[in-house]
């Protein structure tokens, strides 16, 4: 096989969370090398929260830092440098490592690597070469630069759940990270065009990437209505412009659901001769898309009517036998063990290093694209914290293991969170009867294939 | 303005709707020569799509089309005429980039799949964007945006606990397709241009989407949960909903941290300062009751205040945005997000502008093809054909 595609790149990622670590890792697993720099003493965000039901077993051990399951899904093959940026000697090896990289990415508000003394000038002072990517809510500059944002609060922010829920009552968000993840395509789109006009230049640059800005080309379309017509969109549920019906429909089972949407007349047969309802397509109420959008209501209780009698994957095959599109509703568990996906290798069993406990191997997805000349490797596990810090300060930088020795001993750099009491996680019980899960499956690591 | 940095970059683009072209802009925008190929007649299908410049629905003044198609050029070609693959086997000799998001072996139906186009342009990258990929047992399945987000695991956990899930409004998988194809491009661009070498790379719309789903898929990875749509009302600030105020709505998200700080920036101190509320399991255990008084303070407050004065205290409210409010925002307008684009159908507009600032090879301002505007400089002036070919063409249904 050939040289990965950024095979030879050296990125220093001093991101946390999720939007700037998913983008170095779509970034990582096209073959860069990511350090990602940590502080020695609170470490990325994510390695300690969000932890009910994300460490083995729900159970967070003494170590718990290297067993954040969002942590190692979200920082696979990069190493982990655990550095106290706040000191001089830390801010002196950020340098040098600065020297002999291609990107810095942080995603800060603006103000903390002015503060740190490390802001874009320096560093370009440093290496002239160098990309750097600043990535925040609202961007560098302007009335809210400073602002603080989340993955949720941008969920609203960039215009997207103003148009999403149902009909009758206020917005909805997803109950997982979502717009955190979008930001992060976005940074790797940036530091990618950013890389390329190095090549034609020979200069690097500062990027200045707001999830505010590249999160609303999502409502494009409907920012365009606005401007072209003053047209504010609301919510409209599963339904769509003019695609009718569309909607999502209750299958036997408990909690299961069907999607289904109907594009052309066609379909619309199709649609009820599977149902076993082919008078419903002479029917007058349900003539043409108009009458059918008009009638969508009652349309709705006569599909649900059917659905409720079958398995979902069942109506999809049944729809999609008669070309038309329809899926059904997955949870977690049902797109893990969805067979197409399976089918396609989609997934990657990946095992973590003994430091961290109980973690062992575990099933992640892989990118999202096949490369039939640079296939993406196999993922090395996520680095516990620290886990590099030897290989990257005697290897790159070219310390001795004495100094490195020196440096444990002052707490510039660390591979652990001393004095950080372990989390404790709600039982399953308890978020069963809160309706945070729907379900627990004690039998998940042999559906899993992992035991 | 400097150059993009894709200058000189030549994609031959052979996408419509929604995914494939949101690909193609994202590159043209930064630079890109993108050649769009259209069909006859009735071009891109997203030109029949709304919203329409004054609710005319004239090919030309679809706001979905002029958004995602800007700074293209548009050539017209039936690619199921002899002569059509011609021109595109003749096209693909010189360009670095064919992207395309037709059904899986609709390429190869019209004698244009990789094998082939590969002989033709060793060097060429071409990417294929499709609903569930160009393998496995869904591979001709048909699909929608809610489709695809039924079967990404996401669309399970929007909604209320009791209610059928709902999707993000929208076409949000088409555009996660469609910026990880971009991504793919930039990628293969790096190969390209260091050994010469092209590649295949199929993108999968479900896959796009799927991928970083982490918070959703890691729960049953590693403690057997299964995520579901939250329960309403929970007292900690997470829940669903976004919260109504005086004038819209706002999503709250507080750490527990910030808790006391809250309580007061909404001058509840009194009201809160209780053991009822006191830790986040006491919060959600008396949910009803905190929600109660919460979301009746958040009646007398706009959203703008609740935005602002939360930022006070170190939370970071997020304003439920309107289109209305994103294009009348006081951050994005100092920041210029909304240039004028100027069309020759529509006259001036404000479209979305940068996603990100970047100050050399940055993001170029730049309007959508009229149909078939650019056949001439491209038939007669790059491929060498008269205007009598041109006649020809058009009478044949061919351009």
């Amino acid at each position: 096989m050939g040289k990965l595609p950024l095979e030879g790149i050296r990125i220093i990622d001093l991101t946390k969370v999720y939007a700037g670590p998913y983008a170095s890792l779509l970034l990582a697993s096209m073959g860069a090398e990511v350090i990602k720099i940590e502080p020695s003493t609170s470490a990325d965000t994510v390695r300690g929260t969000g932890l009910s039901l994300g460490v083995p077993d729900n159970k967070p051990a003494g170590n718990f830092w290297n067993q954040s399951a969002n942590f190692n899904a979200t920082n696979r093959s990069k190493k982990a440098l655990a550095l106290d940026l706040r000191g001089g000697r830390g801010k002196e090896l950020f340098k040098e490592l600065v020297k002999t990289s291609d990107v810095v990415m942080e995603n800060f508000t603006p103000r903390v690597m002015r503060n740190f003394g490390l802001e874009y000038e320096v560093l370009e002072a440093i290496n002239p070469r160098i990309v750097m990517l600043s990535s925040c809510g609202y961007g560098a500059t302007g009335p809210y630069s400073n602002y603080r944002a989340m993955g949720m609060s941008m969920e609203g922010a960039i215009g997207l759940i103003n148009i999403t829920g149902y009909e009758d009552v206020p917005p909805i968000r997803a109950t997982v990270a979502y717009t955190d993840f979008q930001a992060g395509r976005w940074g790797a789109i940036a530091l990618l065009l950013g890389l390329q006009n190095r090549r034609r230049t020979g200069k690097g640059q500062h990027i200045d990437l707001a999830q505010y800005e590249c999160g609303a080309w999502w409502v494009g379309p409907d920012l365009m209505d606005y401007s072209m017509n003053g047209r504010i969109q609301g919510r409209m549920g599963n339904k769509h412009a003019y695609r009718v019906p569309q909607g999502c429909y209750r299958c036997s089972g408990d909690d299961k659901w069907v999607t289904i949407s109907v594009g052309t007349d066609e379909e619309w047969v199709g649609l009820c001769e599977t149902m076993g309802k082919p008078s419903l397509a002479e029917d007058q109420r349900f003539a043409d898309p108009i009458n059918r959008r008009n009638h969508h209501d009652e349309l709705d209780v006569i599909i649900g009517e059917w659905t409720s009698q079958h398995d979902q994957y069942e109506v999809m095959h049944l729809l999609q036998a008669r070309g038309v599109a329809s899926g059904p509703v997955l949870t977690n568990k049902g797109v893990l063990t969805d067979p197409h996906l399976k089918n396609r290798g989609f997934w990657e069993k990946i095992t973590s290093p003994e430091e961290a406990t109980n973690v062992g191997t575990r099933v992640y997805p892989k990118m999202p694209w096949i490369s039939k000349k640079s296939p993406t490797p196999l993922s090395t596990p996520a680095p516990t914290m620290g886990q590099h810090n030897q290989e990257v300060l005697t290897g790159i930088l070219g310390l001795t293991e004495d100094e490195v020795v020196a440096l444990e001993a002052d707490g510039t750099i660390s591979n652990s969170l001393a004095d950080v009491p372990i989390p404790v996680n709600p039982p399953v019980e308890t978020l069963i009867e809160r309706g945070m899960i729907q379900e627990y499956d004690p039998d998940f690591m042999k559906v899993l294939g992992l035991k | 303005m400097t150059e993009g940095a894709l200058e000189g970059i030549k994609i031959l683009d052979l996408t419509h709707y929604i995914a494939g072209p949101y690909c193609t802009k994202i590159l043209a925008d930064f630079g890109a020569d993108v050649l769009k190929v259209e069909r006859p007649g009735l071009g891109d299908s997203a030109r029949q799509m709304g919203p329409f410049y004054q609710d005319d629905p004239h090919l030309e003044k679809s706001g979905l089309f002029l958004f995602l198609n800007t700074n293209k050029q548009s050539i017209t070609l039936d690619l199921e005429t002899a002569t059509g693959g011609n021109i595109v086997r003749k096209l693909v000799e010189e360009a670095d980039v064919l992207v395309e998001n037709f059904a899986p072996g609709v390429m190869d139906k019209l004698g244009l799949g990789y094998d082939v186009l590969e002989k033709i342009n060793p060097r060429l990258i071409m990417v294929s964007i499709s609903n569930f990929g160009q393998s496995g047992p869904y591979r001709d399945y048909k699909a929608e945006d809610i489709v695809e987000y039924a079967m990404s695991g996401l669309m399970y956990v929007i909604g209320n606990y009791d209610r059928e899930p709902v999707k993000h409004g929208g076409t949000a998988a088409q555009f996660t397709a469609g910026e990880v194809a971009a991504i793919t491009v930039l990628m293969a661009l790096n190969v390209q241009q260091d050994s010469g070498q092209g590649d295949y790379i199929d993108v999968s719309i479900q896959e796009a989407v799927t991928a970083p789903q982490y918070t959703l898929l890691m729960p049953y990875v590693y403690s057997g949960g299964v995520k579901r749509r939250s329960l309403k009302g929970g007292g900690d600030l997470t829940q669903n909903n976004a919260i109504a105020t005086k004038d819209g709505y706002v999503v709250p998200s507080i750490t527990n941290m910030e808790w006391s700080l809250l309580a007061l920036s909404l001058e509840l101190t009194e009201e809160l300062d209780n053991s009822k509320f006191d830790t986040p399991a006491a919060r959600v255990l008396n949910g009803e009751e905190l929600d109660d008084i919460i979301h009746k303070r958040f009646l007398e407050k706009t959203k703008a205040d609740l935005f602002h004065e939360t930022q006070a205290f170190g939370s970071s409210f997020g304003i439920v945005m309107s289109t209305e409010d994103l294009l009348n925002c006081p951050q994005l307008a100092e920041r210029e997000f909304f240039p004028e684009v100027d069309h020759p159908f529509t006259g001036s507009l404000k479209y979305p502008g940068a996603p990100f600032k970047m100050p050399e090879g940055g993001w170029q301002k730049g309007r959508a093809p009229l149909l078939g505007e650019h056949n001439r400089e491209i038939f007669i002036d790059r491929l060498g054909y008269s205007q009598e070919d041109l006649v020809k063409f058009r009478e044949l249904g061919i351009s």
